[in-house]
């Protein structure tokens, strides 16, 4: 029963942990590496507040084993700000009120970015259906679905034509 | 969970000796969509897990029009749908893999994790019997084949015998004037587990149906190849008519029970409505009119 050392990138950064195989990226996220942005609600992959970026793609860090990271390039919530300044997606949530506890609110931006950055101008289907994967169980998702298109809005005005 | 070993071949050959080497205690690790959950839920007790992700031949997705696609039984939905290639050719394909689950879901969860896992409710299985897809499978004693409707043969049990790996998915070219689609009636928009599900296939010569296969999810022990349903079609007219007696044909192949999600009646009564829905799409799929 050995743990094995894992080396994977992290919000850009390099960063080895050691993790039993049976722990899940969520749980090192949080546990070992103390990034506890990123949240459990179910454990099974229904709720998407463990959502995190992979190699590209969104994936639920609770269906994820630490020992998978290895290589690969995780973007969590603590990675979304720019600098010291906030993203869009950050500020059109906190504008829109599309929040109330919190808990689901990571994993939303998180797939709000990824939706963002392959689909800049979602329609509402588009939009709710993305996010078909994270639940909200406080707003109601209207706020929600409005502050992502507020997000879209501001993010293509910023784009350079 | 229990403690659990994990390992990370790189090859096929050093996954078939990993699983030689632990024998019954080994376990496939694709997406782990199904897999994590059951072994969180004490439902499965193996205690090494054999990442199979970074083995060449179970990440491969090539498709000719002549050779049609072959499928590595580890490709992740997303790869699959972000593939217009494969996307135009095998619609019924993307209609299945772009349901399962949510997004983040479909960034992990694989056709072979989804044919292996061995549900009734499986989205994907009705549509690899309608296409007519064939497996291919090995181990330490060799290769074989298996067609899709022979794949599942219980709940939560597939024709594997230990040791083997399902390799690939070897789906044949679209024929001319085909065309497939897969449909699920579940109450909520997404997210949910099928009431019952419909794939079906049709292939159209001189305003008739020259072939047909129609496959149910959630009506049986297993995804149901609903063989007589094909069956109706095949020489008739393209018409409203022949469509309902497919319809009718399915909804007496069907066997169901009751659960909390449906009545055995119930979803008797969804595998025709839904059985005449993907048929009509699928025409129109394979530019025929109705
Ligand atoms: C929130 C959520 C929603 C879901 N929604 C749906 C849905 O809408 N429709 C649906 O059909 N399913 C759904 N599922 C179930 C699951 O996501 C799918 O069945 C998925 O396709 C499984 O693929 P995987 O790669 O994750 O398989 P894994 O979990 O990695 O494997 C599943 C099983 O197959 C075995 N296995 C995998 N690959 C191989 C191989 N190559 N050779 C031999 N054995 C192998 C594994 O050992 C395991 O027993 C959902 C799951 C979750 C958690
Ligand atoms: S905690 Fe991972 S999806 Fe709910
Ligand atoms: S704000 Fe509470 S779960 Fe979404």
């Amino acid at each position: 029963m050995k743990k094995t050392q894992v080396q994977t990138i992290v919000n850009g950064r390099p960063v080895e942990f050691l993790c039993e195989p049976r722990q899940s990226l969520l749980e090192v996220l949080r546990d070992n590496l103390s990034l506890t942005g990123t949240k459990e609600g179910c454990n099974d992959g229904n709720c998407g507040a463990c959502t995190v970026e992979m190699d590209g793609r969104i994936v639920p860090s609770c269906l994820v084993l630490g020992v998978e990271a290895e290589g690969a390039q995780i973007v969590t919530i603590e990675g979304i700000a720019l600098g010291s300044g906030l993203h869009e997606v950050q500020k059109a949530f906190l504008e829109g009120a599309a929040l109330q506890c919190g808990v689901c609110t990571p994993g939303f931006i998180v797939a709000t970015k990824a939706l963002l950055e392959q689909n800049p101008n979602p329609t509402e289907h588009e939009i709710r259906f993305w996010l078909a994967n994270n639940l909200c169980r406080c707003t109601g998702y209207d706020k929600i679905v409005r502050s992502v298109q507020a997000a879209a809005c501001r993010l293509q005005e910023e784009a350079p034509a | 969970m229990h403690w659990v070993d994990y390992q990370r071949p790189e090859s096929l050959d050093a996954a078939l000796q990993a699983f030689a080497a632990n024998a019954g205690n080994a376990k496939a690790l694709a997406g782990g969509t199904d897999l994590l959950v059951q072994m969180r839920a004490g439902r499965c007790a193996s205690g090494v897990l054999v990442d199979i992700k970074n083995i060449p031949e179970l990440n491969e997705m090539s498709y000719s029009p002549e050779q049609g696609l072959t499928l590595g039984a580890a490709v992740p939905c997303y790869r699959i749908y972000g593939d217009k290639t494969v996307s135009a050719a095998y619609p019924a394909l993307i209609d299945a893999v772009s349901i399962i689950g949510g997004t983040q879901i479909q960034g992990r969860a694989s056709v072979g994790g989804n044919l292996c896992n061995a549900a009734p409710s499986a989205d994907v299985v009705p549509v690899l019997i309608a296409l007519g897809v064939v497996c291919k499978v090995t181990s330490a004693g060799g290769t074989r084949e298996i067609a899709a409707e022979d794949f599942c043969v219980a709940p939560g049990k597939n024709a594997l015998a230990a040791g083997e790996l399902l390799v690939s998915l070897h789906f044949p070219p679209p024929a001319l004037q085909s065309g497939a689609r897969y449909i699920r009636f579940i109450p909520r928009n997404e997210m949910d587990i099928a009431v019952a599900g419909a794939g079906v296939s049709v292939t159209l010569a001189d305003g008739r149906f020259s072939a047909a296969r129609v496959a149910l999810a959630s009506v049986a022990p297993t995804p149901l190849f609903a063989r007589e349903a094909g069956e109706a079609l095949v020489g008739r007219p393209v018409h409203a008519a022949s469509i309902a007696k497919a319809a009718a044909a399915a909804k007496a192949a069907a066997k169901p029970i009751d659960d909390m999600r449906g009545t055995a009646a119930y979803r008797r009564n969804l595998c025709a409505v839904l059985t005449r829905r993907a048929l009509e799409d699928a025409v129109a799929r394979a530019g025929g009119k109705l």
